[in-house]
This record gives C-alpha cells, structure tokens and sequence, in this order.
C-alpha cells in the first residue's frame, strides 16, 4: 500500500477519500502543487502519474497506488532544471506563478501526447501524427487557466523545448 | 546599470520549481485551526433565528460564532469595510445577499470546517430584494443622496445645436477577478498578544489596520507580512479584510494559530467583483463626426456595501473622454445599492467602464457620418503633445472654461492645451502618433478594405476589425495615498536588503524596484535582496493599485539607497581628500580619487567609520490636486496611452466568435524593464478582451450566482489568445519625472481590450446592410452576438 512520489516510496494516507492534491499538499508538504479549484476546472493540480499528466484535485491519493507520482519538485534534480523550467523563465512564461507548477507538469506529458501521435481537436488529419504548431499547444495547454495572461511565453516556452527535442 | 533592462522576474527559479511560498504554503504548527464561514441562502432578509448546535457538535469543530457571539465577545461585530464602516464581519441581524457570511466555524481541518459550515440552520423573514439597476432605480436605492453630475460647458445646448445627433444605450457586465490563489489569511499570535498576520492581501496596511480595530490592538500590536500573492487585480484591494480578522478573532479566542481560504466557490459566492453598469449617451456632432456635446449616465450596480465603490465610480467618470476632446460634456453617475456581492476594485478601476462608453459613442458617430471609425477617432483626438519638458512643481491652474468656445469645430493646433472634462490640462498626449504608428504596423487601412472584399463573399462567416486607444490616469484620486516608503539596508560584506511598501503579485514590481536601488549603487540586480512586504518595516503603505507601485515605491526606494550612497561618498572621499561629487559607483565598484574599490569593500570601510549603511526613502507624488465634489483639478500626473487593433471573425448562424489577429503598441515612458511590461500589456489585453466577450456573470432571479466556479465563468484560455498577436512599447521618456522616465503599466493596457468589443460589433454590422447601429450589450458572448445579428439583418 504505497505511492512512489518523486522516486521515493511513501505509505497511502490513512483516509481512503483524500485527493491526491491534498495528500501532497498537507500530508507531504509538497506545496509546489496548487490548488486553483479543487474541480478539475483550472488545471494548477496538475501533476505526472506514470508519466501522464492528472489533475490530482479530481484524483484520489489510493488511485496511485503502486505508480509513480511526479511533482513539479520531482522534473528537476538540485539546481539543475528541466528543459521547460529553464524555458519558462528565459520566454517569462508565467506573472504570479501560481499556475505556473501545473502548466509545467501538463506541458511535460503533453509534449509526449505530441510526440505519440496524438491528435486533438485542432488537428487536421488525422491519418498522420499531429504537427507540432502553435496551434497545437494553445489547443492542447487550454486546460490549463492562465489569469495573468502569460500565455505568449507559455506558448514560447513549450514551442522552443519542443523544436529543440524534435531536432 | 540595470535600469531598463529586460530581466526576468526576481523569484523566476522558484516559480518554475514549486518553491515559490504563497500563503497556503507556509507550514503552520500542529496545533493551527482552520476557518468557513456559513452563508445566507437568501438575498435579503431579517434573521429570525439560528441554530447552530449541529454545527457545533459536527467532527473537528472547537469553536463556532455568529454576530451575536462576536457583540457578546467583543463589545462589537467587527467592520471589514476600507472605509464606510458598513461591512460587519457577520451578517447582524439582516442579511443583505446570498452569500453573505452569517456565522464563523472553526475546525482543527479545513474539509471539517467547511462541512461543518454547511450545517447551519438559519430562519429568515425574506424581504424584498433588489438584484437589479432597474431595481434599485424604482426604489431609489443608492449611496451618497442623489447621483453626481459633473458637467463642463452646456452639453445639451451642444448637441441640440450640432448637426447631427445619435442617442443609445447598452449594458455592461461586471468581471470576476478569478485571481488563481484565491483568498487566503493566517493567524500566529505572539507574545504579549501580538498578532502576526500573513495574508495574501494588496493593501497590508488596511489588513493592519483591521485587524487592530477588530482586536482592540493598537497597529503597533499587528504586524502584518505578504510575500506575493497568487494574482490580485483588484480583488485583494479590501476582500480580503473578512479572513485576516476572522483569523485574528479565533487566535485571541483560542490561544491558536488559525488560517482560513475561500475554496473557488465560496469565494466568488462572497466577493465583490467589477462593477457592471448601464450606459446611456447623447452625442451631437458634425458631417465629419467632430463632436459638439456629450451626455452620459452610469448606472452602476454597487451590490450591498459601499466598499470601493465611490472611487470606482469617480474613475469611469474620469475616463469618460477617454483620448477625445469634447467641448461640452455632462456626466451622471448613479451608485446603486442592491442585495448582490459588494462591487468592488477592478484592474482600471471603474476607467474601463467609462472608456467603453466613449468609444462606443464613436462608433456611433462614424456609423452615422458614414466614416471609417479611426478617422473620427482621429477628428476626435485631443491636441498631440507639444515639445519640452514639463513645468516644476505646482499644480497647473485649470485653463480656459469659457463657454461657448469661439469655434467648436475648429482644428487644433500642436502644442496647445486643451482640457478635460474635470479641467485638467492634457500636456502630454501622444495617442495620435501612436495611432499613426499602429495604423501602419498593423496595415490597418489595407486589412479594412480586404475584410469588406472578404465579408461579400462570405455569406455566414463575417470579419471585424477595429481600433481603439488608451489614455489612462495615473495616480490614486484620493490624493493622500499617493505616498509610499522604503528601507534600505547596506551591510557590511556589500549585500544590500531592500524594502518598500508595494505588494508583488505577478507583475514584477520587486524586480523593478530592486533594478532602481542596484542602478543607484552601482551593482547589479541580483546583489538586492529583495524582502516580503512587512508593516514592521514600512510603515502606512498605500494599496499597491492605482498601476502606481513602482511610480511611488520605485521612487521611495531611489530615496533610501540615495540617501544611503551619499553618506558612503561623503565618507570615502573624506579618507580620500577628495569631494563627494567625484566618487563613482558603477560595475559592482567605487571609485574614489585614483583607487578603485568593490562595493562590498567599500561598504566595509563605510561601516567601520562609524557611517551609518540602513536609510528609509520617501516619495509623494507632486502636482496633484483635486476637487472631487466639484469634479475639477489636477487628479493624474500624467497620464499612459496605448492603441490597439484587433480583427475578430464570427459565425453569424451561432454568434460565435475568435480574435484572429491583435496589434499593439503601447507606452510605458522609458521602460523600466522591457520584457515585464510586454508581459503586462499582453496579460491585461487578455484580460480587457475577456470582460467584454466571454466573461459573463449570471444571477438567478433569487439573487444567486449561478456562475460561481471556471466550470460555468469562462475566462480566457490558451486558445483563445491571438494566433497572431504583435506588441511593441512606445519607449519614449515620460515627460513628468517619475522613476527613470517611465510609466505605469498595471492598468492602462486593460482597457486595449475594448478594440475586441468595437471588432465584433463590426462583424456584426457586416451582417446587415449597414442601416442598422449594431446594439450590441457587452460582455458579447455568442448568444449576445447572435441577437445582434438578428437585429442588424432584419432590415436587410
Ligand atoms: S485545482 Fe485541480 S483543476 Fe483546479
Ligand atoms: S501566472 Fe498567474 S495565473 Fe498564470
């Protein structure tokens, strides 16, 4: 009965209805996972299970059980930070930072959906891999709310990290 | 020297790793307790009774109160008002909308409170409610004892005696603010019953403030600390009073730390949001749709408690000429009371609401002259800047009032001054060379004329496109806030400590103002340390609103590290022989006589002569005076200008709607970092853009608010941004002298979003065959857009 967070395995909480948000938030005071909502409807509780993005506020803690739970503190190691944290700041993709965690976690797994082939809903045909545009990512990163209206350098921030692992 | 350059924001690493500390965040002890408040199910009604004992006995609970515990507890129900004193912390005795706080829980959980607050059993004897401006019109419900009228010339003279007239009249919605941190405050009380509040607030003076009054504490008792907030926009200015003292009565109650947060629901159930309004204008005018007279009404629906209203009023009045010259003008202003969510500040505050009913009337008149709606924009404009600097100090008196002007219709001429309707001369506007500039950069003309090419042929989609511009005040109308201070430290292996009395919530006002102190002394940004805001520190803050935190705490803090470097070149020269004035601070250096020495060196040698290395600074802003009541003098410094333009497409079958494309240029005087600003313009543009189109607040015929969550209350997405989207600054020195020439850039771009309004409503008017003035209500969501259409084409 356990859930491994940032690479380290951690006993379920106690109370079978707490969300995973909660769980990391309060139980692991792991606070760099927002809570915007808490109803599945903004997007800052977005965290990685097994490498897909969640929103961990409409997510039970029991529901990781035996996966790999990754937090915004779990993408980079030391001062040494993920591809999309450095492009973040180098695009200033974010003003109050306060969705900013979730838009990171959700560009993460989204760039693989991407590079999976996925389509969405912008995508033209769908007999071939969705094209990465700019297009794309807005449609794609459109559940995660953005107040300050950093979307410009969000859009930037993920294009960038894309064309540089597409190259 | 780090003025001007395009950094990127101060705690950027801790954002993008989650070690960023808002205030739900911050690790509280064990013991902590945890706030809901249980609100009223009706909009208006006499309490008849309340039992609260399931509440009482509910899981986790320690402690529950209603006003009449707190009067019992503390002689008296705390007032959460900034100024009116009308805003009890519980609802006494009536409750006044659905939503209003009606008792307190607290529980040793945040989900046991909350659950418990949904046991209240409370008994009304409803009374009638007015939801409406319709409402509160018939029963002459409102604050202050009639409307305010403000008025310069014989407006209704005027537009009888124009040529032309137009008349209309449209509604305006109000705007969540949906910062995404919502409202949150936390409690540790101290020694000898001192209070620590942390709140995520933008005016910590007034959480002080409050605080002390609720706990019958002098200010010196709370000490009142933000690092940064989770966004603001207006709607930390005062709501978030009620959660800080609420936290503050359940520490002196109970001897613990107590925090309380509104979850989404609540906290759009209980806050104020934008003011929505009705607008009614008059205009008369001639063929070329150069205007003679002017007339508006504002009905503005104020909610419950009179909160900011007033001044939100005053400001949609000031903008009500937005960058046109109007000879004559009478403004009315109706402040509504209903049983509804106490309106409250909103980026721009209340300026956008007034700005949209100027370039409304434009559009109105191009329409009726048959002219492209720049070109009578253009007519419009006030005289464009002359050349110099402006004057030193002292209020510049009002200028001519003389009525009638010679020749209404006259052109004007560069240089001359012209006045606004509340008087004040306009010395520095630059809206005309920026729209010059705009116009060709976003290939304006050629775009219009394609769009009408395009729109013939396209039987169900049509294209809009429009420009409007800016022209913001900037400085608080109540003239005492315009003040701010600042500390400053030195210490002696050369790190430097800086405070100032503004609050960060994303707009990088902590980067700016350390960019000034490391300018002054030389050294580079990172060297400044930069401090959370803390009462302890600067004392008597304004709210950091009004776009004015780096004007006045940029300025506060140049004095701090001015006052701080000439004490250190005044000592260093003396061990030097030589004069003050000839000491350098540059590159992380000092240079004195022929010695060069490292900053932390010479902080070193300072402090061991004895020089003292901490300063405070101080600035209140100069030139301003004004008259309120009368509606004349000098309320701004100066005043920030932008333009935009914005095509948009819509389906005229659903009224659906996109932006499809959005030029920008917008003036922030000499930028004080270049890629802060573009992030504010964009953001803010989003955001204007919003208001008017697809952030629709509904209530129920009950007075409930149906659309209290991002399920039902759109705001704009990430595909909903421009696919093209241009924005470039109009970096040219402000002519006042503010903090390195620059200028304020919270609020003005704001209202750039209004040029997405006057796009659809040209879409809109594309569906017809142009006899037909698009009425169109804002904000102008499909279904808004649709019945638009519906009426434009009836005539075809
Ligand atoms: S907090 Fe989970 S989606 Fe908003
Ligand atoms: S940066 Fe503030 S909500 Fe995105």
């Amino acid at each position: 009965m356990a859930i491994t967070i940032n690479g380290t395995e951690v006993p379920l909480p106690e109370d079978p209805r707490m969300s995973l948000a909660e769980f990391l938030r309060d139980g692991l005071h792991l606070t760099g996972t927002k809570i915007g909502c808490n109803q599945g409807g903004c997007g800052a509780c977005t965290v990685l299970i097994d490498g897909q993005r969640v929103l961990s506020c409409l997510t039970l803690a029991v529901q990781a059980e035996g996966r790999e739970v990754t937090t915004i503190e779990g993408l980079s190691s030391g001062d040494d930070l993920h591809p999309l944290q450095e492009a973040f700041i180098a695009h200033d993709g974010f003003q109050c930072g306060y969705c900013t965690p979730g838009q990171i976690c959700a560009a993460t797994a989204m760039l693989r959906e991407l590079a999976e082939g996925m389509p969405s809903s912008v995508t033209g045909d769908l007999s071939r891999p969705a094209p990465l545009t700019a297009e794309e990512i807005r449609e794609r990163m459109s559940g995660n709310l953005c107040r300050c209206g950093a979307h410009n350098g969000i859009i930037a921030a993920i294009l960038q990290v894309a064309q540089e692992g597409a190259a | 020297m780090s003025m001007g350059k395009p950094l990127p924001h101060d705690a950027a690493p801790l954002h993008v790793s989650g070690a960023a500390r808002y205030v739900d965040d911050i690790p509280l002890p064990a013991n902590a307790l945890h706030l809901a408040f249980g609100l009223s199910t009706i909009a208006h009604g006499e309490i008849t009774a309340m039992d609260l004992s399931a509440v009482r006995a509910a899981p986790g609970v320690i402690g529950v109160w209603s006003a009449d515990d707190l009067r019992a507890r503390f002689g008296a129900v705390p007032d959460c008002s900034p100024s009116a004193h009308d805003e009890p912390l519980l609802a006494d005795g009536v409750v006044k909308y659905l939503g209003h706080p009606a008792f307190l829980v607290a529980a040793t959980s945040h989900l046991a409170a909350r659950k418990a607050a949904r046991l209240g059993r409370i008994d009304y004897r409803e009374l009638p409610a007015l939801l409406t401006v319709d409402d509160a019109l018939a029963a002459d419900s409102r604050f202050e004892d009639g409307p305010v009228i403000w008025q310069k010339g014989d407006a209704s003279t005027a537009i009888a005696a124009a040529p032309h007239q137009v008349q209309g009249s449209f509604e305006v919605g109000g705007q969540e603010h949906f910062y995404l941190e919502g409202q949150v405050a936390a409690c540790l009380p101290q020694d000898g019953g001192e209070l620590v509040i942390h709140s995520s607030t933008q005016h910590p003076t007034e959480i002080q403030h409050k605080v002390a009054h609720a706990a019958h504490l002098p200010m010196s008792a709370v000490r009142v600390e933000v690092r940064r907030m989770g966004g603001g926009f207006g709607g930390k200015e005062s709501q978030g009073n009620h959660l800080a003292i609420a936290c503050a009565l359940v520490s002196l109650e109970t001897g613990r730390p107590a925090k309380m947060r509104y979850d989404r629901d609540d906290d759009m159930m209980i806050t104020g949001k934008r003011h929505d309004l009705r607008i009614l204008y008059r205009a008369g005018f001639d063929a070329e749709g150069r205007i003679a007279g002017v007339e508006f009404t504002h009905l503005m629906r104020c909610g419950w408690a009179q909160d900011l209203s007033l001044p939100v009023a005053d400001r949609a009045m000031l903008h009500s000429d937005n960058c046109y010259f109007l000879p004559a003008i009478r403004i009315e202003s109706h402040r509504l009371r209903t049983h509804t969510q106490s309106a409250t500040a909103y980026r721009g505050f209340g300026g956008p609401q007034g700005m949209v009913g100027i370039e409304r009337v434009i559009d109105h008149v191009a329409h009726a002259v048959g002219r492209d709606p720049v070109a009578v924009r253009q007519v419009n404009f006030y005289a464009p800047m002359g050349e110099g600097p402006a004057e030193a100090g002292g209020a510049s008196p009002p200028r001519s009032t003389n009525w009638p002007p010679e020749d209404i219709f006259r052109q004007k001429k560069a240089g001359e001054i012209q006045t606004t309707p509340y008087h004040m001369p306009v010395e520095d506007f630059v809206g005309d060379a920026m729209v010059a500039d705009l116009l060709a950069s976003s290939d304006y003309h050629a775009r219009r004329a394609a769009i009408s090419d395009w729109n013939r042929n396209s039987p169900i989609l049509k294209r809009g496109i429009a420009l409007s511009p800016v022209k913001f005040g900037i400085s608080f109308t109540l003239t005492h806030l315009n003040q701010a201070g600042a500390l400053v430290h030195v210490y002696q292996d050369g790190s430097i400590q800086l405070n100032h009395g503004g609050t960060e919530m994303g707009q990088g006002l902590f980067q700016k103002v350390a960019q000034v102190v490391a300018g002054v002394f030389g050294v580079d940004a990172a060297v400044i340390r930069i401090t959370a805001t803390d009462t302890g520190k600067v004392p008597n803050t304004s709210a950091t609103a009004a776009s004015s935190g780096s004007d006045l705490n940029g300025m506060a803090a140049r004095a701090a590290a001015l006052t701080i470097r000439d004490r250190m070149a005044d000592c260093l020269a003396l061990q030097h022989q030589t004069t003050a004035n000839t000491v350098r601070f540059e590159d992380g250096h000092v240079h004195v006589g022929a010695e060069v020495l490292g900053f932390a060196e010479a902080a070193a040698r300072v402090y061991a002569a004895r020089v003292s290395l901490s300063s405070t600074g101080f600035y209140a802003t100069p030139k301003i005076i004004w008259d309120r009541k009368r509606g004349t003098g000098r309320p701004f410094l100066y005043f920030a200008y932008g333009a935009a333009v914005t095509e948009v497409v819509i389906d005229r079958l659903t009224g659906e709607n996109r932006i499809l494309r959005t030029d920008i240029l917008h003036d922030t005087g000499s930028s004080l970092n270049p890629a802060l600003d573009i992030g504010q313009v964009e953001g803010a543009y989003v955001q204007g853009a919003g208001w008017l189109t697809m952030e629709e607040l509904v209530w129920d015929a009950k007075g409930a608010l149906r659309t209290h969550a991002p399920s039902t209350y759109k705001i704009p997405a990430c595909s909903d941004r421009p696919p093209v989207f241009n924005v470039r600054l109009w970096n040219r020195p402000n002519r006042e002298d503010t903090v390195g020439r620059s200028k304020a850039v919270g609020e003005p771009p704001f209202m750039l979003g209004i040029s997405t309004f006057l796009a659809l409503s040209d879409a809109v008017a594309a569906c017809g065959d142009g006899s037909v003035y698009p009425a169109l209500d804002a904000p102008a969501t499909p279904e808004r857009v649709l019945a638009a259409v519906k009426r434009v084409a009836r005539d075809v």
